[in-house]
């Protein structure tokens, strides 16, 4: 769709409830997986808790969009990264967040979780590698 | 530089809004190029022509859309008879719109409303306005929490 391959790194720092960005956010990355780009997702502060498993909505009457998550890799997405202070501050750890595979249609390359736990140095360098920070 | 402008809220309830116009002003007076300025979330509401302020505080909207007037933020396309037309480049995101009641003459008849409310010079758009935006500018710059 374009010719132009830009970085882009999409930077959730809200809690998937409470606020509409989480969700907004995420109707982004679904839409820009048609424009062909490298795509990566950062998941920082009250953002770690959108991937978190065992979501329930039911008793604040809003749509449990986590699953959605789970489909990312169908989405052009190849790299999801937490930010490691956010999570421990958080009292949470990696077996608190959902899987998400990853499998090229072509090549039959798989890779099981794509979801990858990162310190504050790697946050700053996949800041400073990105064209374009979608920042929600 | 050619930049992209991205708004996540509403008028008057957040400062996002006020900020976004002085920097998107201040970059055409130095002579930088707004290939667009794309409306999110809240920042949908920015976009009707039905907004009324009191007469001694500043009309967001109008003056985004005087600034848009000014500056010419705005870009060539296609009719759908093959003529090119001039299109505005304050662009707001149809999802969000839909949510939140901002509609346009398309959209109401799609959806069967009795009114419109977007402001002449801005338009309803998909969110791949957004992401072109980003690919086509040298920054995107964001305003919201």
């Amino acid at each position: 769709m374009s010719e132009i391959i830009k970085k882009f790194l999409y930077l959730n720092r809200k809690a998937p409830y409470g606020t509409i960005y989480a969700w907004e956010s995420l109707e982004v990355v679904l839409i820009g997986a048609a424009f062909d780009q490298e795509v990566r997702l950062l998941f920082v502060d009250d953002g770690v808790y959108q991937l978190t498993t065992g979501q329930d909505t039911t008793g604040i009457g809003m749509k449990n969009f986590s699953p959605t998550y789970r489909t990312l890799g169908d989405y052009e997405v190849k790299s999801i990264y937490v930010d490691r202070d956010s999570l421990e501050s958080r009292g949470l750890t990696k077996d608190d967040l959902v899987q998400i595979a990853w499998e090229d249609w072509e090549t039959e390359e798989e890779i099981e979780n794509i979801v990858e736990v990162v310190d504050a140095a790697r946050v700053s360098e996949l800041m400073e590698e990105s064209d374009v920070i979608f920042s929600f | 530089m050619k930049f992209a402008i991205q708004v996540n809220e509403g008028p008057y309830q957040h400062q996002a809004s006020d900020s976004a116009y002085m920097f998107t002003k201040a970059a055409l007076e130095k002579g930088h190029e707004i290939f667009r300025v794309f409306f999110y979330h809240d920042g949908v509401n920015n976009g009707t022509r039905l907004t009324t302020p009191p007469q001694d505080d500043r009309n967001i909207v109008n003056r985004w859309a005087e600034l848009a007037e000014k500056f010419k933020i705005e870009s060539m396309t296609k009719d759908e008879g093959g003529n090119e037309v001039v299109q505005t480049e304050l662009v707001v995101c149809v999802a969000a719109a839909q949510r939140r009641g901002i509609v346009d003459e398309g959209e109401a008849k799609r959806n069967s409303k009795d009114a419109t409310n977007i402001h002449p010079r801005f338009r309803i758009s998909g969110l791949g306005q957004l992401i072109e935006g980003a690919i086509q500018s040298d920054r995107l710059v964001v305003f919201g929490d």
